[in-house]
């Protein structure tokens, strides 16, 4: 664990991809194999289900440190972060510990099976045996929440340069569902015959920022609409089909309408698009489609109320070959061909909307949401499929976001990276009777310069506080701006939005000037 | 009782004066220099001698301005007040005030541990005490400052090995002067801004043996490897341009915590504050022996509730103006 402790602190010291990069290499050079592959599987998610119940973890930790549990609970929230918390919070070690990564991930498998008390004999001896940020790496471990400052990309790059190979053979590689209690170096990286399961890595958009203008002629480009769904890889090999999401999970089993059908299997094809609840030629909210995911298991009534395809947008493997490398058009027409001569009800093929010109295409834009679509996807026709999140080739061009002015009333101190200052804000609106109605929390949006203004200020105008919160004074107004808006039966104001943000201070406007739940229920009309 | 607690601060009606007003006052008896613990607009100030100068800096030469030695009395209308160490800063001081049977001490800011800059903070006996709380949570427990220094050196030194220069947020009264005082004994090339150079003028004018290291001159050559300390709110003018290339790295009790240390974006944290940690404080109030504890600024609500369930204290907690070490370190010189 020390050296699989000192990696993690070397890479959250320093901000510099090159470092980080160092760090990852003289890593996978000197860890023992057993200790890479596991290393190769926690950064890419690849981590057990958690094995300890974490309430147990926090009274193990409170009976050890001799603090109540209330206490350990507020500085969990505090903290933000709670292996963080335990780390900080459990009397010092003595730094014996000598399992190693491999052994400890063993160790923490074999858990499952047991009696708590054995569990809590087993995690205090590792414990006690642990420097602070050891047992912060290790009850990341414990947890399930391991998260790193390690881009997959930058995962990928450090092996490839390593073992001197592709970054994109060494992405296809890691891609797809392996096992690291199972699996070898050797398999996993230097073996060159391919699982029919994998999937390639997803190309991903950046936000259109800069004029339209400046991407040349409108003639090299496809625009397609931005369909709200979720992105989705079918791959189609040796008679069967597999079906992946974008964080590069198995779904198969979450849509067998896109999975278990024989001509699916036929198509010997991996197809990139996007799968949508459907229904009467057209999209469904996407709501509807949230009743589909995270699922294991799906019933027959949720499948007929919530029906799925894929509109597919792009062809990467065809007849057991390796396409990414030509062209958007080629792999377009060989992907119209495919889905005319398959003719599958769940898969279609995503539309191209033609356009001549770029005012055109503006006007167009403004028709997203009656298309139930978020805007435009731009591809390069030329362009390669290429790997990761990229500049150049694909844009996302999003619609305008809604907006409304709403006044601050509640104020929470954030945890993690805030912890300390109240960044956690509640937006509300006003009735018809003019009550103020709570109707979404934001936190982000803001420079640091403007959380400092509005942190002094709180201070000053609190009414009440409780735990973390406070009431203040209802004065600062701030606009806020969502994606989405739909009715909700859990919130008081009646309405839901989706991704909300503060976009700016309003210091120019008063309470009395903000928006209505009124103005908000229109906007529900409207989507 | 013989503190009330005020909209202008806590007041000894007795005595008729205030201690850390943040209104103005015709009397107040100020615990350090900082400025939500010294405001400005007093007609007399009571301080420790060494916050004398500093204090004269900041909020004027003309200041009406009296100052006593750590366990010196003064009598006022049959109040017995004293200052005694409290650790937070050179001249920072628990501010003890005795009537008939009540004895309070109003700690100000303090830290347990000697940093061997300040006189030590020293516990004193009473009945009623009034503490900070800024790292009042079990999260929080110091590691002995040598080895965070030792840790800062090897960081400079690699940082000098890659030909740069080591850029330290520090607040310019206190933290300066603590890291000076020790990365100058290991001869580390030190320039400081002026705003730490002149709260260092001042402290040596008070009698405080400290290095004096210089401000950046316009034309001079700066080796790598060399150290400049500066309040954060330097960090974001033109004036760091010339350090260049360096690393930033802050000092700060809230460097503890990965989180902050992402929010204010330094390179590396350093998690050396100048306020008691979560063992110190209990510490502290239990040595006093008091049973009504009045807990301040900072985790003030969750502090005071450990007091009573835990220690079986009498704690409340008490609003104040007071911002202890602030998350937020461009809110200079406010600890």
């Amino acid at each position: 664990m020390k050296q699989f402790a000192a990696l993690i602190a070397a890479l959250d010291q320093t901000t510099s991809t090159t470092k980080k990069k160092e760090a990852l290499m003289r890593y996978f050079r000197e860890a023992p194999e057993a200790d890479r592959i596991w290393t190769i599987a926690l950064f890419t998610h690849r981590r057990p289900r958690r094995s300890v119940n974490t309430t147990l973890l926090r009274a193990w930790a409170g009976e050890l440190a001799g603090i109540p549990l209330w206490m350990v609970e507020e500085c969990w929230h505090i903290a933000g972060d709670m292996s963080e918390c335990l780390a900080a919070l459990l009397p010092p070690g003595d730094g014996q510990c000598t399992l190693s990564l491999a052994e400890c991930m063993d160790e923490i498998g074999s858990w499952k099976s047991l009696e708590p008390e054995t569990v809590r004999e087993a995690v205090v001896n590792i414990w006690m045996g642990m420097s602070r940020h050891e047992r912060f790496v290790f009850n990341k471990l414990i947890t399930g929440g391991f998260r790193v400052g390690v881009s997959q990309q930058l995962l990928v790059q450090s092996l490839a340069k390593l073992l001197e190979l592709e970054d994109a053979v060494v992405a296809l590689r890691l891609s797809g569902n392996w096992r690291p209690q199972t699996t070898s170096w050797r398999e996993l990286l230097l073996d060159e015959r391919r699982d029919d399961a994998r999937l390639y890595p997803f190309y991903l958009a950046y936000p259109l920022e800069q004029d339209l203008a400046q991407l040349g002629q409108p003639e090299d480009w496809y625009a397609e609409w931005k369909w709200d769904g979720i992105r989705g890889q079918l791959v189609s090999r040796g008679g069967q089909v597999h079906l992946w999401s974008r964080g590069e999970e198995l779904i198969s089993a979450q849509f067998p309408e896109l999975t278990q059908h024989e001509a699916l299997a036929g198509l010997n094809a991996v197809v990139d698009g996007e799968i949508l609840a459907w229904s009467e030629d057209k999209p469904m909210p996407f709501q509807v489609l949230q009743s589909r995911l995270g699922r294991k298991q799906v019933s027959a009534s949720t499948m007929k109320k919530a029906p799925v395809v894929m509109l597919a947008y792009d062809l990467l493997e065809w007849e057991g070959e390796d396409i990414r490398h030509k062209p958007h058009h080629e792999r377009r027409a060989l992907l119209e061909d495919l889905l005319r001569s398959a003719d599958l009800p769940m898969l279609k093929l995503s539309p191209l909307v033609s356009f001549e010109s770029w005012q055109e295409l503006k006007t167009l834009h403004t028709q997203s949401r009656e298309q139930m679509a978020e805007g435009f996807m731009l591809k390069q026709r030329n362009a390669t499929y290429q790997t990761g999140r990229r500049k150049g080739s694909w844009w996302k061009w999003k619609t305008d976001p809604y907006t409304v002015d709403a006044v601050m009333i509640y104020a929470q101190r954030g945890h993690g990276r805030r912890a300390g200052l109240y960044t956690d804000f509640t937006f509300a609106v006003y009735d018809a009777q003019r009550n103020l109605v709570p109707f979404t929390k934001a936190y982000s949006g803001l420079s640091d310069d403007e959380f400092s203004a509005i942190n002094r200020w709180i201070k000053d105008h609190t009414i009440e506080r409780f735990g973390p919160v406070c009431s203040v004074e209802a004065q600062l107004v701030f606009e806020i701006a969502f994606e989405g808006i739909g009715e909700s039966k859990r919130h008081k104001s009646g309405v839901a939005v989706r991704f909300p943000r503060m976009v700016r201070w309003r210091r120019d406007k008063t309470v009395q000037e903000i928006n209505t739940l009124d103005d908000l229920r229109k906007m529900i009309g409207a989507s | 009782m013989l503190i009330s607690f005020t909209e202008r601060g806590f007041y000894c009606a007795q005595g008729d004066f205030y201690i850390d007003p943040w209104k103005p006052v015709p009397r107040a008896v100020i615990t350090h220099a900082h400025a939500d613990h010294s405001y400005r607009g007093h007609g007399h100030y009571l301080a420790h001698h060494i916050s004398g100068p500093v204090m004269r800096l900041r909020l004027g030469a003309d200041i009406s301005l009296e100052t006593l030695e750590y366990g010196e009395k003064r009598y006022i209308n049959g109040v017995e007040l004293s200052l005694h160490p409290a650790g937070h800063i050179p001249g920072s001081a628990q501010v003890r005030v005795a009537y008939k049977d009540e004895v309070w001490v109003i700690s100000g800011d303090y830290k347990t541990e000697d940093d061997g800059l300040c006189t030590p903070f020293e516990p004193v006996r009473c009945t009623h005490f009034v503490t900070e709380s800024t790292f009042g949570l079990p999260l929080f427990r110091w590691r002995p400052q040598e080895e965070i220094f030792s840790e800062m050196l090897q960081w400079i030194g690699g940082l000098a090995a890659e030909g740069r220069n080591a850029f330290i947020h520090a607040y310019s009264l206190g933290k300066a002067q603590r890291l000076i005082r020790a990365l100058h004994r290991h001869g580390v090339p030190i320039l400081v801004h002026g705003s730490v150079r002149n709260t260092n003028k001042a402290l040596l004018e008070a009698g405080l043996d400290i290095p004096n290291p210089p401000t950046v001159s316009a034309q001079q050559h700066i080796a790598p490897g060399t150290v400049i300390i500066a309040p954060a709110s330097a960090s974001e003018s033109n004036w760091t341009k010339r350090f260049e290339p360096f690393g930033e790295g802050a000092a700060s009790g809230w460097m503890a915590l990965r989180g902050t240390r992402r929010w204010m974006n330094a390179e590396r944290g350093f998690a050396l504050s100048d306020h008691a940690d979560w063992d110190g404080l209990r510490a502290a109030v239990l040595a006093t022996g008091a049973t009504n504890v009045f807990v301040t600024h900072g985790y003030a609500a969750l502090f005071s509730r450990f007091l009573t369930e835990v220690h079986g204290l009498n704690a409340q907690v008490v609003r104040t103006s007071f911002t202890g070490e602030s998350a937020d370190m461009r809110e200079e010189e406010t600890s």
